[in-house]
């Protein structure tokens, strides 16, 4: 199938300004981050381009220490999810047992709960456990997921049974099974599952507002708001800078894990 | 002899049967032991921080509380009956609808729009899928952090622009006409990313058969598009739709960083209502009666995915 050159113009041009338009918001943050806060307050095009905004950021704000927060947060939660998902995700492929399709039921009933609508007993029960300030308070109420569960167990459907029965045959138990067999074969979903994890946890907003009240847990997302908040002065410099820094991990993981993301998010999604 | 021996027989029968039995259910239990063992730790949590704080939702929101959150007096349906006649409440919902209508669509549109041009076979298209998917890497305090500039009123983008064209300057963020706008326009180029990701996924999907016998019979771009591309497409197309109008109810960070709920309480969004009811103003009765509606408008919704979805699923 060939496509006319003037077609092919055409998407060139529609494509372009399309990527333009989209990426102008993060362009702009991203020549400011660099630019004088005189050049930014008069609108000039940059005079002088530097690092200090950057420096400004760390030195005036322990966003070191909210970056460390927010990776440490968003890897324990990635880990949960995944130690969860397989194990229930395995549950409801290879075992069977009494109350299995309740139990599935449930899980699909999970999935109509919308965080946001629990939150303050939520918040109360961490704040009994007292939790409040403590990365346990922002990773473990997000372990347990429905929809890396569903993703994972439309994986392991693929497995074939025989492997399951040549394995029973050779005494091989379930966690035997689960550990050298299963995992491995489904190495991929996990990667995308874990990669959608991350990006999830590390963009969390309300929840890490509610449940931190000092510096020692917060997560670099409600540091980047209290940079905005608290600059009156308007540093926009500054801002952007700790807005660049913010999202460059995940910008990172998505340009390295896009196509994989996508396969997968379309099949736990569709199917 | 010929007497005894199906009497026998058939106690022999019965032992084995006994012991069969006994087996089977020692068997299945063990197996049922095994199946919690795996699924345990997601029930625990589940049990622990949904279904457990969904009824304690249920519970609190037919009582009187104080500033720790503990019942004090018990109102029955009081806290409904006055959210449904408080302003402030009527006013919010109406944001919230509001905002639906204006995200949903324009973001489904477009993305649909940014698929379909990111899924020609051309060079270099790698790249522009990267960028269209871009906006899913981005949180939404950065994103909001990147609008609250474009939305200055005397140093953004926006206002800058318009002052070339000699337009008047517009207060996006402080005026009641446009605030609501403002914040969808900032949640659309937020939900673009993982939208398009979506949907470029669906497009792939479609058996290429289809469009090199419509190329046989001579079939033009636009018809393909129309017979071909949208009706193969419309189940993710439906999947995306619940999902962006589930988002779309549950936003909350933008509202946060960019408005607060103002001006004149028009971005004031239910989760953002939930939240200024229940941690500022310690009224965690009425905050749960107003989670209590939330909940039940992603019910409904994810209840018509479910049903709806199946339905598109088979169809095709």
């Amino acid at each position: 199938m060939t496509v006319p050159i003037s077609r092919k113009i055409l998407f060139y041009i529609l494509l372009m300004i399309s990527a333009l338009v989209i990426f102008a918001p993060v362009i702009m943050a991203f020549v400011m981050s660099f630019m004088d806060n005189k050049d930014i307050m008069t609108g000039s095009l940059p005079q002088t381009l530097s690092f200090d905004n950057y420096v400004k950021a760390f030195e005036k704000f322990p966003l070191l220490k909210y970056l460390f927060n927010s990776l440490v947060v968003a890897l324990v939660i990635t880990f949960g999810q995944l130690v969860l998902s397989s194990l229930a995700a395995y549950a409801f492929v290879f075992l069977e047992f009494k109350g299995r399709d309740f139990l599935f039921f449930l899980f699909i009933a999970t999935m109509m709960v919308p965080f946001e609508a629990s939150i303050i007993p939520n918040f109360h029960i961490i704040r009994d456990l007292g939790w409040i300030d403590k990365y346990l308070g922002l990773t473990v109420p997000f372990f347990a997921m429905a929809f890396g569960t569903f993703l994972l167990r439309q994986n392991y459907k693929q497995i074939p049974k025989e492997l399951r029965e040549a394995s029973l045959i050779e005494g091989m138990g379930d966690f035997k099974f689960f550990l050298k067999v299963v995992l491995p074969v489904s190495k991929t979903s996990l990667v995308t599952l874990g990669a959608y994890g991350f990006l999830t946890s590390w963009n969390m907003y309300l929840w890490p507002l509610l449940s931190t009240t000092n510096d020692t847990v917060r997560t670099v997302q409600i540091g980047l708001k209290q940079l905005q908040n608290q600059e009156q002065l308007n540093d926009w410099g500054m801002i952007m800078a700790g807005a660049i820094i913010v999202i460059i991990p995940t910008l990172v993981l998505l340009f390295l894990g896009q196509k994989k993301l996508q396969k997968g998010l379309t099949e736990g999604a569709i199917k | 002899m010929s007497m005894s021996n199906p009497t026998l027989e058939s106690l022999e029968n019965e032992i084995s049967e006994i012991n069969f039995e006994q087996i089977k259910k020692k068997q299945r239990l063990k197996s049922f032991a095994k199946g919690m063992l795996f699924l345990l730790p997601s029930i625990v949590l589940f049990g622990a921080f949904l279904f457990y704080p969904l009824f304690k939702t249920i519970y609190l929101s037919f009582f009187l509380t104080n500033a720790q959150g503990e019942t004090t007096v018990f109102v029955g349906l009081q806290n409904y009956i006055d959210m449904f006649a408080s302003p402030v409440f009527q006013q919010s919902m109406k944001s919230t609808f509001l905002f639906v209508l204006y995200t949903v669509p324009t973001t489904v549109v477009i993305a649909l729009f940014l698929a379909v041009l990111a899924n020609e076979k051309l060079k270099g298209i790698g790249l522009f899928r990267t960028i269209f998917s871009s906006t899913m890497g981005i949180s939404v305090a950065a994103a909001s952090v990147f609008w609250l500039y474009m939305f200055h009123p005397s140093i953004g983008f926006l206002n800058k622009m318009l002052e070339i064209f000699g337009i008047d300057a517009i207060g996006w963020l402080t005026d009641p006409k446009w605030a609501l706008l403002a914040v969808s326009a900032t949640t659309i180029w937020m939900n673009l990313g993982f939208t398009f990701l979506i949907l470029l996924g669906g497009l792939q999907s479609i058996d290429s058969y289809l469009y090199e016998s419509a190329d046989i019979d001579g079939a033009s771009y636009f018809y393909k598009l129309r017979r071909i591309t949208i009706p193969m497409l419309s189940p993710t197309l439906f999947f995306v739709i619940t999902v962006t109008i589930i988002n779309a109810f549950q936003t909350f960070g933008q509202i946060d960083i960019l408005t607060q709920g103002g001006p004149q309480n028009t971005t004031n969004l239910i989760v953002y209502s939930i939240y200024r009811e229940a941690f500022a103003n310690y009224q965690f009765g009425t905050a749960s009666a107003q989670s209590i509606v939330l909940f039940i408008i992603i019910l409904v919704m994810t209840v018509l995915q479910f049903k709806l979805g199946e339905r598109k699923v088979h169809y095709q």
